[in-house]
This record gives structure tokens, C-alpha cells and sequence, in this order.
């Protein structure tokens, strides 16, 4: 096609965000949040246990797909900063804090001790940085634990929750559990309908082209890690008042990582809705497989291997891109009579999904 | 004098770091992989020898001769199915392939083999100690262990630098592409040398078999000793790796020295100085730099 | 196609209809040529006209979008690239490409795996490059521009291949030193074995090739023996200064 062949666009070319119309979505959001507010006087008490270990998945698999599907850093070391939160949380409630209270503080601790940890970890890349991610952890963890003050290797219990009632507590702990997720949720979206969403987004495609087009990819990518350290602190902080003996080992548990990983990977890297779906489908196998000891997160993981290799879109991913139907939809629709491409949304794409045709010399490689 | 002792234990540990760290610069060297379940295919190298290994009526002992050409092969078949197929991709899905993988792994060993500790009977040397001086003893084992960590990495050596084969599998980590207009099927060479990362890994499962106890989480903590010396040491050196993991063994005995807890930090801290200061660690190139 | 220059031999090489992707972007466009014992066939065209592409895909790194590539009469489009290697089928990279960690000798032996019976082994490329012998422990790396292209290729000889394609012969040379290489050109070639090369400098190119090929934008705008071809149709099949509108006619007819 020579320039010659070009005709001017005659029809206007129109962008949205949406393809589901605001209205449903809007709608659907409402009806879903005033559920889940009124859950605990709804359902029963051991699904509102459920639900408060679903949403404390839900804000670790978000922050982590922030971190790897967005921002392509790729954290086995999460865990360090729920340790981190939890810890924090601890504290305040040693001095004397309620422990409610102490979340926000937690969060915004760990956001901070971020900050510095960032200087070291982006000398790395790739692999490296994944694993000194979990070094980091490791270390934070070791280090909790040769303080005597927080109980050493032996756990310690968190104070100020002794004088609630034990269905207020557990209603109090769901609610602070759903609340943050909603909070995550909503801002991550927020997020990346932003500015901040669209640099990522050209990161991920083209780092070099990013940053000559004026894109301050760093220190992008530092707020990034920043936020997925508070909102893994936040979520720390409510899995110590929700288990209130805290241990080392639980609480900077790698099963951690696994979780938000595989939850993020099986229900879709680089979609909003995808690591919720994936935590919805952890909890099913965990509950169905409840009495089969370790197999639930044998198969969890399995199908996380298998996503990865075959469909690292993951589900939603593959819904999404099949069906063109998205319900918190962060990228644009270009749509018009002479648009190259057919009328689709222009996917956040991700390098690794996108197999295109002879560019590398693996691929090219025939079978 | 107690830091000499401080000083021997550390380098008669950095020869059982340097095993299983080889396999793990072999295969990020050549392939450009991170094997998280590094680790944990020594556990099962270890789980292999207490469990199957007797069923051969051999003694534990001598289970390596089983064990190290059985996973030598299993290297082999893996990488050319599995890891092929997620560095197809691109090396984050090989890295969270890794990660998935070590995650069942252990979690498999727990199902079939409960948390209960194992560890593999050589009898009566696990006790036997060289007492060199009046402060200095050297376990045999830890001797042996050294020992036959030199020969190993003197024996990768010579393969990589006299044979064809290692000629290529040096030309792959070099240029991938120019190794293949050359004639080299890489696909075979990245078999090859994922055969002897987990033939090396085996040995020093089963090394850390007789050492310390088998637990199905154990692979978690010796993946990270095994990375950090490499760190330190440099990609791409296997001499490297040894003085590496000498010098992490020593920097580990050092913050025993003061308190029993201090030991895993005092590594992981003298691993982020290195991350610091020099990440392409002492005699690597400079692969890991952003 | 009235060439009068081709040789009589068999063809070793065959292309036709190679069409070549990037992506959407559209690197090689329809281009079929062939090659016989014993020839030289040199790709001209500005940079970004799909040279290296070309080589690239019928070496194997690359896939073609549709088109075949038949060497000694067999489709090889399905073949990995270590086979067509195997096959005879050589490729020196653009910019040398040589292994850094491996010394000169170690390097030619890499090449030197697998090698298919023929004149040019260890001994026969150092009688060819007398220099190399005495520096055979040297770290490439060490080693001079012209120095090191020598090298690439001594490398792709000991293979014995039958087609042998270098992409770039003069890139960043000193002409001198790009002399010298061309210098070695009619041994090859008298064993028989056909050529491709993809090189900048035209009048080097018409110099030694039986054929020219030029590219423009990916298409073929000008096939002939340099004795056909006058410097002015170069010139415009290389720049594209066609006067008419449609794409230019994709041979110069003598």
C-alpha cells in the first residue's frame, strides 16, 4: 500500500471508553457493594469468614498484578510488605492502638520503608529482581523475628481486640477486610484510567519508545511498587486482626506470593477483573478440596503452570479478547469508517501474549 | 582463634554452596533461566535416595549413583518439553512457570511424604570429625563434601572448555543465533546443560541429605543460598561460584558467631551489599544491570 | 528472465514469491531469484530495503509469509535453521557475530561441528588466512574489524557449506581491508561453492558478482550481470527515482 492508496477519512473517528453502556455497570456496581456491606447480617457466619479471606486475597492479587501485569515487575517478595503491615499493626497495638485504627498507619509504614528498598532492587532485571525481591523479604522476615519485642521465632498475640464481642469482632474484621478491597479495587482502577495507566501501559509495549517520548518511566514504575507495597501492607494489617496470633512464618509466608500469583495468572495478568476471578477460583478449589490437605494449591499451581505456557491472557483475558466485553475497562475504543483495524478496543497489551509473526529467532524456528 | 574456626567452616560450606549454585548459573548462563525449584529438585533428589534408592537394596550412601544420572535425564526431558515451551515465551513466563512448579512440588511432597523430616543414614561418618587443633575440627563429611564440589565444577570446567559439546553450549550463552548458523540445535544444547544442572543439583540434595534434614520445604532456603552465590560470585564463573559461596558460608558462620539467628541474615546481608555495590558480582559479567 | 550471464550449473538455491513480514510491516515483497554453482549473486539497495531479511529467513531465523525457498530442488521452509546449516546452507551475520568468550580457533570450530565433507577444514582456512594460525589463542574480542569478518567467515567455510550468504561483507571496513577480503572470493567460489552476498557498496558488489539483485523497499527493481546493467539504471532502481507513478517494472531489460 503506497501512500497514494489512502483516501481521507471522510467519517469521524470517535473514542470511548466503554462498550458496555455506564449505566448497567454503574448499576451493577451499586447492587454489588450494598451486598457486600450488608453480608454479614445476610449470610451465614462462615461464609462471612470466607468472604473476609477472599477480599484479603483480592487486595494481595491486585497489587500484584499492578506490579506484574502493569508495570512488568515481576515480585516474589509481597509477602515481605503483609508481613511488614501486619507487623506494624502489631506494634501500634502493643502501644496501645486499636488495631482498626492501626491499618491506615500500617499502610502507609510500609509504603515508606518501600521507598528506599526501591533503590536497590531496580539495579536489577528480570529474574534477578524477582529473586531480590524475595531475598528482601526473607530478610524483613529474619529480621522481625530476632526481635524479642514482637515474640521472636515463637508468635505473639495482638491486643485491643479482648473486649469486643466475638460476632461484633468478626462482623468489624469482614467489613474492615471488604472495605480496604473496595478501597484497592477502586483505586487501582481509578489508577489506571489515569495518566499513570497510560505510561504503563506504553512502558509494557516499548519501554525505549516510552521514555524518548518524554515518559518518566522510572520513577513510574517506583510509585507503582510503592503502592502495591502499601496495599500488600494494608492487607497485612487486616490478616493480623482476622488471625490474631501472629507468627513470622505465617504472616511473611511465601503460600502468600504463590496465592496472589497464581489467583492474578489463572484469572487474567493485566485486567482488573482478572485476579478477582482468579481469587474466586482459588477459594472454590480450597473449599471443595477442603478435606484433601495440600491438593487444592497442588492443582491451583498446576493450572497456573498451564495458564502460563497455553493462555497467559489467563481467563478473563481470553473472555475478554474473544467476546470484546469488558466491566472495568481501562483502555480505549477507537471506532470509525476507516480505521485500519476492525472496530476493538486497544488492548493494554502485554509482550509476552502477543506472539507475532517470525520477529523472534525462537519463534521463527519452525516446529 | 575463633575466627579461624569462623573461617574454615565458611569455606568448608562454600563447597556445598557451590554445588547446588552451579546448576543454578549453568542454566540462567546458558538459557537465561531462573530456576526457582532449584531447590526443590534437590529435595527430591534427597526424598529420592531415602525413599526409592533402598528399594535397589544399595546403602544410602551410595544412593548418588542412582539418583545423579536418573535426574541427569530428568533434566533432559524437562527442559526440552516444559522450559522450552515457557522460554518460548518469554522469561517472565519461565520464571512464574519456576515459581508454579516449586510451589507443587513441595506441596506434592508434603501430601505423599507428610512434613515429618528425613534425612539420608551414612552411618557412622555423619559423626566422624579431623581434629585438626585444639579449636579447629573438620567433619569428613564436610570435607568429602568440599572435596568432591572441587572435582565437580574442575570436571564442568574441562567439559565446557576441551569438548565440542561445551564449546557450543559456551557459543549458545554467547549468541544464541550465531550459535545456530553454525549448525547448533540449541534446543539440544539447553537439554544438555539442564541435564547436568539437575545432575549437580542431585548431589548436593543428596549431600544436604546427609548434612541436615530433608523437609518438603527445605528446597525454599537452599534456592536462595544457591542464588545468593551466585550473585556473589559472578554469572557465568563456575570458579566464581565457589569462592562465592565460600565467602557466604564464611559471612553465615560470621553471624552465627554472635547469635544462632543472626546466620541466614548476615548472607542475605552481605548478598544485598553485593546487589549494591557490584551486582555482577566478583568475577561475572555484567548481565543483571538494568 | 534473459540472462545471459548465469551460469550453466544446476540451481543450488531457489527463491520464489518470498514475501517477508515484521510484524504489519511488510519487509520483503514477492522477490525470487536463484542461484547457481559456482555464482555470485550480490543484493544491493538502501538500508531498510529488506537485504538482511532475506538472508535472514532463508537461513532460518526468520518465517516467511508466503513464498518458497528450495534448495537443491528440496523445500526447506519447514527446516530449522541447525538443519539447513547441516544441509549446506551458511550464513555470516550482519556485524560478525562471533563468541565473545571463545578465542579465534574455538570460534572456527564451532562452525566446524558438524561438517559436511569438502576442501575447507582447519588447515585448508588457516592456508587461506596465513594470519590466523599464530593468533589462534586470541580472544576474538582483540581482534581488528576486518580481522574478525575474516574470521565469520572461515567459520561458515569449515562447514562446507554449498551456498554460502554473507550479509554486510564491507559494513564499518576500511576499503583496504575491504579488498583484502574480496580477495578470497574466487577460492570459494572455485570450489564450487554459489554465493550470496548482501553488500552496500555497489561498486564492489558489481565488481565481484555474476549477478545483481537490487531491492527497493522490499521489492525487486533490478536483476542483471554488471556488464547488462548501466550505472544509471542502478542508480534509479536504488533510490526508486522512477519518473512514472506505478511501482517501478522489476526488470531492466539490456
Amino acid at each position: 500500500m503506497s501512500v497514494e492508496d489512502l483516501t481521507p477519512v471522510e467519517q469521524a473517528i470517535t473514542v470511548k471508553r466503554n462498550q458496555i453502556p455506564v449505566a448497567y455497570t454503574l448499576s451493577g456496581a451499586i447492587a454489588l457493594v450494598v451486598f457486600f456491606t450488608w453480608a454479614p447480617w445476610i449470610l451465614p457466619a462462615s461464609w462471612v469468614t470466607i468472604l473476609m479471606n477472599f477480599f484479603i486475597l483480592v487486595i494481595m492479587a491486585t497489587m500484584w498484578n499492578l506490579l506484574a501485569g502493569y508495570a512488568g515487575m515481576v515480585s516474589i517478595g509481597q509477602q515481605g510488605f503483609i508481613g511488614l503491615g501486619a507487623y506494624a499493626t502489631l506494634y501500634f497495638a502493643i502501644k496501645g492502638m486499636d488495631p482498626f485504627v492501626a491499618i491506615p498507619l500500617a499502610t502507609v509504614i510500609c509504603a515508606v520503608i518501600a521507598f528506599p528498598v526501591t533503590y536497590l532492587l531496580f539495579r536489577l532485571r528480570g529474574g534477578y529482581f524477582s529473586v531480590a525481591t524475595w531475598v528482601v523479604a526473607d530478610s524483613a522476615m529474619l529480621i522481625i523475628g530476632s526481635i524479642a519485642f514482637f515474640g521472636g521465632g515463637t508468635g505473639h498475640y495482638l491486643p485491643g481486640l479482648t473486649n469486643i464481642s466475638y460476632k461484633t469482632l468478626n462482623h468489624d474484621i469482614y467489613l474492615a477486610a471488604w472495605f480496604v478491597a473496595l478501597f484497592v479495587v477502586v483505586a487501582t482502577y481509578i489508577l489506571l484510567r489515569s495518566r499513570l495507566g497510560l505510561v504503563l501501559s506504553s512502558v509494557r509495549d516499548n519501554e525505549v519508545a516510552s521514555r524518548s517520548s518524554g515518559a518518566k518511566v522510572t520513577s513510574t514504575r517506583r510509585t507503582i511498587f510503592i503502592i502495591a507495597a502499601a496495599g500488600c501492607g494494608a492487607a497485612g494489617a487486616v490478616l493480623a486482626i482476622s488471625q490474631p496470633f501472629l507468627q513470622i512464618g505465617n504472616e511473611f509466608n511465601l503460600q502468600w506470593a504463590a496465592e496472589m500469583l497464581f489467583a492474578s495468572m489463572i484469572g487474567g495478568l493485566g485486567t482488573i477483573e482478572g485476579p478477582i476471578l482468579g481469587c474466586v477460583i482459588f477459594f472454590v478449589l480450597q473449599q471443595t478440596l477442603q478435606n484433601f490437605g495440600a491438593w487444592y494449591l497442588i492443582i491451583f499451581g498446576a493450572l497456573a503452570v498451564g495458564v502460563a505456557i497455553w493462555q497467559p491472557r489467563g481467563i478473563w483475558g481470553f473472555v475478554r479478547d474473544t467476546f470484546h466485553i469488558e466491566v472495568l475497562p481501562v483502555g480505549f475504543r477507537v471506532s470509525g469508517a476507516d480505521v485500519v483495524d476492525s472496530p476493538r478496543d486497544v488492548p493494554i497489551a502485554w509482550r509476552g501474549l502477543r506472539r507475532t509473526k517470525g520477529t523472534s529467532p525462537v519463534d521463527a524456528d519452525a516446529p | 582463634m575463633i575466627w579461624v574456626n569462623v573461617i574454615v567452616s565458611g569455606v568448608l560450606l562454600g563447597g556445598f554452596y557451590a554445588l547446588f549454585a552451579c546448576g543454578l548459573s549453568l542454566m540462567f548462563g546458558v538459557m537465561k533461566i531462573i530456576n526457582l525449584a532449584h531447590g526443590d529438585m534437590a529435595v527430591v533428589a534427597g526424598y529420592t535416595a531415602v525413599f526409592l534408592v533402598p528399594k535397589f537394596h544399595l546403602p544410602e550412601v551410595w544412593s548418588f549413583l542412582i539418583v545423579v544420572p536418573v535426574f541427569a535425564l530428568l533434566g533432559y526431558v524437562v527442559q526440552r518439553t516444559l522450559f522450552q515451551k515457557s522460554i518460548e515465551r518469554d522469561p517472565f513466563t519461565t520464571l512464574l512457570v519456576t515459581f508454579g512448579l516449586s510451589v507443587v512440588i513441595e506441596n506434592l511432597l508434603l501430601e505423599i511424604y507428610t512434613a515429618n523430616a528425613q534425612s539420608i543414614n551414612i552411618g557412622s561418618l555423619i559423626a566422624k570429625s579431623w581434629q585438626v587443633n585444639q579449636t579447629i575440627y573438620v567433619s569428613y563429611l564436610s570435607l568429602t563434601v568440599l572435596i568432591v564440589s572441587v572435582v565437580v565444577l574442575g570436571a564442568l570446567q574441562l567439559f565446557l572448555s576441551r569438548t565440542s559439546t561445551g564449546r557450543q553450549i559456551r557459543a549458545v550463552s554467547d549468541d544464541r543465533e550465531a550459535a545456530m548458523l553454525c549448525g547448533t540445535n540449541y534446543r539440544h544444547i539447553f537439554g544438555i546443560a539442564s541435564s547436568l544442572a539437575f545432575a549437580t543439583v542431585a548431589l548436593a540434595g543428596i549431600a544436604y541429605g546427609m548434612y541436615s534434614q530433608l523437609d518438603p520445604t527445605a528446597g525454599g532456603v537452599n534456592l536462595l543460598f544457591a542464588f545468593e552465590t551466585v550473585v556473589i560470585g559472578g554469572i557465568g564463573s563456575l570458579w566464581g561460584t565457589l569462592v562465592g559461596g565460600m565467602l557466604l558460608g564464611i559471612a553465615q558462620q560470621f553471624g552465627a558467631h554472635f547469635n544462632a539467628q543472626y546466620q541466614l541474615l548476615a548472607g542475605n546481608i552481605l548478598f544485598l551489599i553485593v546487589l549494591a555495590i557490584r551486582p555482577q558480582g566478583l568475577f561475572g559479567k555484567k548481565v543483571a544491570m538494568s | 528472465m534473459s540472462d545471459s550471464a548465469r551460469s550453466s550449473g544446476p540451481d543450488l538455491l531457489a527463491v520464489s514469491s518470498l514475501t517477508i513480514h515484521h510484524g504489519q510491516l511488510c519487509a520483503v515483497d514477492d522477490v525470487s531469484f536463484t542461484l547457481g554453482v559456482g555464482e555470485v549473486l550480490a543484493i544491493i539497495g538502501a538500508n531498510g530495503a529488506g537485504k538482511s531479511t532475506l538472508l535472514r529467513t532463508i537461513a532460518g531465523l526468520h518465517t516467511q509469509t508466503s513464498g518458497t525457498i528450495t534448495f537443491e530442488g528440496e523445500e526447506i521452509s519447514t527446516l530449522r535453521t541447525f538443519r539447513r546449516v547441516r544441509r549446506g546452507i551458511s550464513l555470516v551475520p550482519e556485524g560478525r557475530r562471533l563468541f565473545p568468550s571463545l578465542t579465534l580457533e574455538e570460534n572456527i570450530q564451532v562452525g566446524a561441528q558438524q561438517p559436511a565433507p569438502g576442501p575447507f577444514d582447519m588447515d585448508a582456512v588457516y592456508a587461506l588466512f596465513t594470519w590466523m594460525p599464530e593468533r589462534r589463542r586470541q580472544k576474538v574480542g582483540q581482534l581488528s574489524g576486518g580481522e574478525q569478518q575474516a574470521v565469520a567467515i572461515a567459520r561458515a567455510l569449515v562447514a562446507n557449506p554449498k551456498v554460502l550468504m554473507i550479509d554486510e561483507v564491507s559494513l564499518g571496513l576500511a576499503p583496504i581491508v575491504i579488498e583484502r577480503i574480496y580477495e578470497f572470493l574466487p577460492t570459494i567460489v572455485a570450489e564450487g561453492i554459489g554465493v550470496l552476498l548482501v553488500e552496500q557498496d555497489v561498486s564492489q558488489a558489481l565488481a565481484v558478482a555474476t549477478r545483481v539483485h537490487c531491492l527497493l523497499e522490499g521489492r525487486t527493481s533490478l536483476v542483471g550481470a554488471p556488464n547488462e546493467v548501466t550505472p544509471a539504471d542502478i542508480e534509479s532502481a536504488y533510490f526508486g527515482t522512477a519518473t512514472s507513478p506505478s511501482p517501478p517494472s522489476p526488470e531492466v531489460a539490456t
